[in-house]
């Protein structure tokens, strides 16, 4: 018995897999695939990827990851949707590493691999979507302080440790820019160590040492809050501006206050909706993917691709009074 | 006699404590203005309450690393109290806050004493312990300002005759364990349990107990602080304070309160935070670089304890001529 009801299950399935490439031929079946379902950045991507699905046409979105963030959870995932032989895997890796096999057995099957986000080394996808570059981010931060002082002014920065690798290679990019905003002028670089209570006690110590400060930098998330924090209890909303790099949940309380006029982070709706075309033009309009490709992603311009098939998405993007209640939820 | 009736130690830290005062105010005048030390002295509020909790454990011999980690469970539990309840009064959630942190003093109090477990093993572990348990129950997220209600933020911020809530509650802990520790028995079993814990004994007093009570009082205000953190920066995630606890026993070693249990005041705890805030507080506006500040906040620290270890050294008495010159 159990015999011939495994032949017959077997006989189902191979006939499952058989069918979906006929049906695949109509819809280009792209997964999303998050770190773990459930958090609010990749649903808000998937909205993204559903918006980049419903302007192409014929593109059917399959948003899936594993109940955690693990790579054991996200390689289940993968065997699955190879199984299933979707057309594309666009992945936010948990781990950079442990996946490359699974997603190779995916490119063996001649699924388009991409990963966005979070990457996976070069030899695991055809390309990797990074929500932007350092030296984008590098000039987003001083311009988010200039675009508030027309008439220049006094500005300083809040890092997180003095060897934190991200925020030592942002700031000197950004320093490196400092000839296209001129008037502003950066007076002291003070690390928070990205601790609630050191942050604010710096803030504290720049508003004293420097009484004309216009903005405040802080391109770390603990810092940034701190900051803010700081310069309400100093009673000096709307002299000193806080704005950097942070996440719209945190700030939200910020931007209300006043505090901090705008900030910056990537967007998950615009990295879904990249995402999910670039993997797209790869799957379907085939698209070659390697160093120095430029491929077409929709609204969000052209992505071109660095010597490991990497390519930065956008300038951040920045919240402010008119899109913090939107976005506070998600992410 | 006369050394023996002006505390020593303590009119030596706080002359440092001027004198550093008078040091930063030649780079930066404005440091030294009332305002700005009422800030320093609200600054180093939290920092106070949580020394005069170690400092009981200290002097019976114990130590408590958990304190950093009671503070941020217990401000985590009350920030998402707030979230749940908004409404919850202000009054209810201090008293939450204080149990709460009591209780998790009372478990190392309890290990302490009826295991007989070493403290720094202990304390050790349950400051794992309640690190992982902050990350469960928030899932790792953040209680951010705006999901905070008004009034639980508002608090530690109100001013009292021109001092902020949170440096009263500092004076009044400061008062009743100035109190506790010279007017009770308690305060003198807690000397008497470190001082000489076979004599202890002897006199009837249960070691294990006091030790246990100390721990309790520590976890208390570890709590207290907690929610007083939480609110004033606004924030709570599962690193606020992380690392705290080694700054809190800092303070209590330059204060002069002996590590090996049975020496110390509550001035000199007190003396030993705001010396600690001072420091902390004046780096950030000499401009000095700031990979030049940790090794500023490590010399001070070590200038303070050597100075103290000197100061408080006795001379051994010959107390048998006789067994010397037999020896």
């Amino acid at each position: 018995m159990s015999v011939v009801k495994k032949m017959l299950a077997s006989v189902a399935l191979s006939a499952a897999m058989i069918a979906s490439p006929v049906m695949a031929q109509d819809n280009v079946r792209i997964a999303l695939v998050a770190k773990a379902l459930g958090i609010g950045f990749f649903e808000a991507a998937a909205k993204g990827a559903e918006e980049a699905a419903a302007e192409i046409g014929n593109v059917e979105i399959i948003y899936t990851g594993p109940t955690d963030t693990t790579a054991e959870g996200q390689i289940e995932v993968i065997n699955s949707l190879i199984a299933q032989n979707v057309d594309a895997i666009a992945i936010s890796a948990n781990d950079t590493d442990a996946l490359v096999p699974a997603l190779k057995k995916a490119m063996n099957r001649g699924i388009t691999v991409i990963s966005w986000d979070s990457g996976v080394a070069p030899e695991g996808r055809q390309l990797h979507l990074a929500p932007s570059s350092n030296s984008l981010i590098g000039n987003m931060i001083i311009k988010l302080a200039a675009d508030h002082l027309p008439e220049g002014g006094e500005v300083a920065v809040l890092s997180a440790t003095t060897t934190s690798t991200n925020q030592n290679t942002w700031i000197d990019e950004m320093n490196k820019v400092m000839g296209d905003y001129p008037g502003i002028d950066v007076v002291a670089t003070v690390y928070g160590d990205d601790l609630a209570d050191k942050s604010y006690r710096e803030a504290t110590g720049l508003m004293q040492t420097y009484p004309d400060l216009d903005a405040i930098i802080a391109p770390t998330s603990v810092g940034i809050v701190a900051a803010a924090q700081a310069v309400v209890d100093a009673g000096k909303v709307g002299e000193v501006n806080v704005t950097g790099l942070g996440l719209p949940s945190e700030m939200a309380g910020a931007i209300e206050s006043g505090a901090s006029k705008s900030f910056a982070i990537w967007n998950p709706i615009d990295l879904g909706y990249s995402a999910a075309t670039l993997a797209y033009e790869l799957a379907a309009n085939g698209v070659e993917a390697g160093p120095g490709a430029e491929i077409p992603m929709g609204r969000m311009g052209t992505l071109t691709l660095d010597e490991n098939s990497e390519g930065a998405m956008a300038d951040p993007f920045i919240y402010d009074e008119t899109n913090i209640d939107e976005f506070k939820s998600i992410f | 006699m006369i050394l023996r009736i002006i505390p020593v130690r303590e009119f030596i830290l706080a002359a440092a404590i001027f004198l550093l005062l008078l040091l930063i105010s030649t780079r930066h005048a404005a440091f030294i203005s009332p305002s700005n030390l009422a800030n320093v002295f609200n600054d180093t509020a939290p920092l106070m309450i949580l020394a005069l909790g170690q400092m009981v454990v200290i002097l019976t011999r114990c130590i408590d690393l958990s304190v950093a980690a009671n503070l941020a469970l217990t401000g985590m539990v009350v920030a998402m109290l707030n979230v749940a309840v908004p409404g919850l009064p202000i009054p209810l959630i201090v008293m939450i806050a204080i149990s709460l942190g009591a209780i998790m003093g009372a478990f190392n109090g309890i290990l302490v004493w009826k295991l007989a477990i070493p403290p720094i093993v202990v304390t050790l572990g349950t400051m794992t312990i309640f690190r992982g348990i902050i990350f469960l129950i928030s899932d790792g997220k953040w209680i951010n300002a705006h999901e905070m209600s008004e009034s639980f933020t508002a608090f530690p911020r109100a001013e009292i005759i021109g001092l902020p809530v949170l440096s009263w509650v500092a004076v009044v802990a400061v008062a009743v364990f100035g109190l506790m520790m010279s007017r009770t028995p308690l305060g003198r079993s807690i000397f008497a349990v470190g001082g000489n814990p076979h004599a202890a004994v002897y006199t009837g007093i249960n070691v294990g107990k006091v030790q246990f009570l100390a721990f309790v009082l520590s976890g208390a205000l570890a709590g207290l602080t907690g929610y007083l953190w939480v609110a004033r920066y606004a924030v709570a995630y599962v690193d606020i304070a992380g690392g705290f606890e080694l700054e809190v026993v800092a303070a209590c070693v330059i204060g002069g309160i002996s590590i090996a249990g049975g020496v110390g005041t509550v001035a000199g705890a007190v003396l030993g935070a705001l010396f600690l805030g001072v420091v902390k507080n004046a780096l950030p506006v000499v401009d000095i670089s700031p990979f030049w500040q940790l090794a500023i906040s490590g010399s001070a620290i070590l200038i303070a304890v050597a100075f103290n270890a000197r100061a408080g050294k006795t001379r051994g008495r010959i107390i048998l001529k006789s067994a010397e010159h037999t020896s």
